[in-house]
């Protein structure tokens, strides 16, 4: 019966992605990215993988819609349509599909325990993580600890990204605009006679706050971790920018934290590892932290959770303060 | 139950070809970035489906309780991080848009490079 | 119990049919609030029946506890969802009670 449901899931799934691709109006594709991403989540938890559906449902339905709706009002509404014909990239598209088709009728059957993926580092991970680490959560600790190095490098990708987007945007635009003066701020644009959502909003906004941080702390014994508390918290103090304002949202956690998080994160997450080495194990060895090796384990991944989230967190603000103060051209 | 794992490999491989066909035929840049966006969940499907275990469950291993069989974690864990990078990159190529339409006044493909064309 | 599996199965199929007629209602309506109206069908009452039929599944342990803890969650911000959408439609100059359809799609 769930065999059943996941296949009508995926059906949807590939309705919802040709609905996007034919729209002419941007609005109504953003808004079907949005349901495509919550799909994909539901299938993902069908496939067994909570924390992956965690993470898409925080991220991909939350975060990437609130950054294509405020890129979408800088920029254009509706897709102009091209007069040349599309038959040549149709046809390459329809030949790689059939040729994939084929291929994979070659793979392993889903869900067979012998096949070859299933084999070598999977159930060594499986037997060892009660042994070495003691925590429940298989896929934390070997997001954190077994392949500790990925997250690092992971955690500077966003930082980047953060940063990337400062330089790109973070600069008031130049001739023509006269950017007000250092202490005058931009006209308040909350929605202010938006009474029933702006109670509500903030009825609920220390309730999102409050699940942001049990999800970011129980990473450890259900799914659950830094990417997603990050996440949800971003999402609680964007939903609290868009009711009451940019001014009150920056007088509540100005700039400059933003920036503080989203460094701060990556250098607590580094010098865990530099700890590490100074108490005498290689980089990002976390047994050394402490007599017991376990509770060494325990509470390395436990601070660079804390500092992933810190960081996801700063990032994803900063990106949206960042579009949405970007004056409309 | 091989219809079963064959339709998530033709979901994947016609969601692929779905993103990759608008990545490369529309002409407005958000709709690429969009195209992009369906191409990345597509591999990321591909990878999560290759993950389970008959009778497995998530794996989350609870006290006294032997003999669960689990679902393999290594995709998810490799998946976790695509995923965050993913919106990395689209947050990144929204600010170029962004940039884009405020030097050209259109975010349209084949608009900005007659422009480009019209000046060089 | 068998009790308890009966009553949850009622409600399952009470609510699945709110959230089926809802579905067909947003399709087949002619006005935009009209269809609003259809597809608030499921936030509210589809929610709270089909909710219901999973605690009643759950028996009484930790996992009911968190359904009415997300119950409650929904209830409050469904609706809200939903004024948001009706208000900012009448605010752009749409307006109620002309059953005509749109002319570019929805």
């Amino acid at each position: 019966m769930v065999n059943l449901f996941a296949m009508f899931l995926l059906t949807l799934l590939i309705i919802t992605a040709v609905a996007i691709v034919r729209t002419k109006d941007l609005f109504v594709a953003v808004m079907l990215t949005g349901i495509f991403s919550l799909l994909m989540s539901a299938n993902f938890f069908i496939l067994d993988a909570a924390d992956v559906a965690l993470t898409e449902a925080a991220i991909g339905a939350g975060i990437t819609t609130v950054l294509l709706l405020g890129a979408l009002a800088l920029t254009a509404e509706r897709e102009r349509p091209v007069s040349a014909p599309r038959w040549l990239p149709l046809v390459v598209v329809a030949i790689t599909a059939v040729v994939m088709i084929y291929a994979t009728f070659d793979k392993p059957r889903l869900g067979d325990p012998l096949a070859p993926v299933h084999q070598h580092v999977a159930p060594w991970y499986l037997e060892m993580t009660p042994v070495l680490i003691g925590i429940p959560n298989v896929v934390t600790a070997i997001l954190g600890s077994f392949r500790g190095y990925d997250t690092l490098g992971e955690l500077i990708v966003i930082f980047t990204a953060c940063i990337g987007v400062l330089f790109l945007l973070g600069v008031p635009r130049g001739e023509g605009h006269q950017p007000p003066g250092n202490g005058a701020a931009p006209p308040d644009v909350a929605l202010s006679h938006h009474l029933i959502p702006r109670v509500v909003g903030r009825l609920i906004f220390p309730f999102i706050v409050l699940f942001g941080l049990y999800v970011q702390f129980h990473g450890e014994f259900g799914p659950g971790g830094g990417f997603q508390g990050g996440a949800i918290i971003a999402a609680g103090i964007v939903l609290y920018t868009l009711l009451e304002g940019e001014n009150s949202s920056f007088s509540a956690v100005p700039r400059w934290t933003l920036v503080a998080m989203a460094a701060g994160g990556a250098i607590l997450y580094g010098a865990v590892g530099i700890a590490g080495m100074v108490m005498g194990g290689n980089f990002l060895n976390y047994s050394v932290l402490s007599n017991d090796p376990v509770l060494g384990q325990q509470m390395g991944i436990l601070i660079i959770e804390a500092g992933v989230g810190i960081t996801v967190c700063g990032a994803l603000l900063t990106i949206f303060h960042v579009i949405n103060a970007r004056e409309h051209c | 139950m091989e219809l079963f794992g064959l339709y998530h490999y033709w979901t994947f491989a016609v969601l692929l070809m779905i993103g990759f066909y608008a990545v490369i035929a529309k002409s407005n840049l958000v709709k690429k970035l969009i195209g992009l966006y369906i191409f990345q969940s597509a591999v990321f499907l591909l990878y999560i489906t290759m993950d389970k275990v008959d009778g497995g469950t998530a794996p989350i291993i609870q006290d006294g309780v032997t003999g669960q069989v689990f679902s393999n974690p290594i995709p998810q864990v490799l998946i976790l991080t695509a995923i965050v990078v993913g919106i990395s990159t689209t947050a990144l190529g929204l600010a170029i848009v962004i940039r884009i339409k405020e030097a050209y006044g259109t975010i349209e493909e084949h608009e900005v490079r007659e422009m480009d064309h019209r000046v060089a | 119990m068998d009790f308890f599996d009966i009553i949850s199965w009622i409600l399952f199929t009470t609510g699945g049919a709110f959230v089926f007629i809802g579905g067909l209602g947003a399709l087949r309506l002619p006005n935009f609030y009209t269809r609003l109206h259809a597809a608030s069908l499921t936030d509210s009452i589809g929610t709270i029946l089909i909710m219901t039929a999973i605690m009643f599944q759950a028996g009484w342990s930790l996992a009911a506890i968190k359904l009415i803890t997300i119950l409650g969650f929904l209830m409050l911000t469904s609706p809200t969802a939903t004024y948001a959408l009706a208000n900012a439609a009448l605010l752009s100059g749409m307006k109620p009670g002309k059953p005509e359809y749109d002319k570019e799609g929805y």
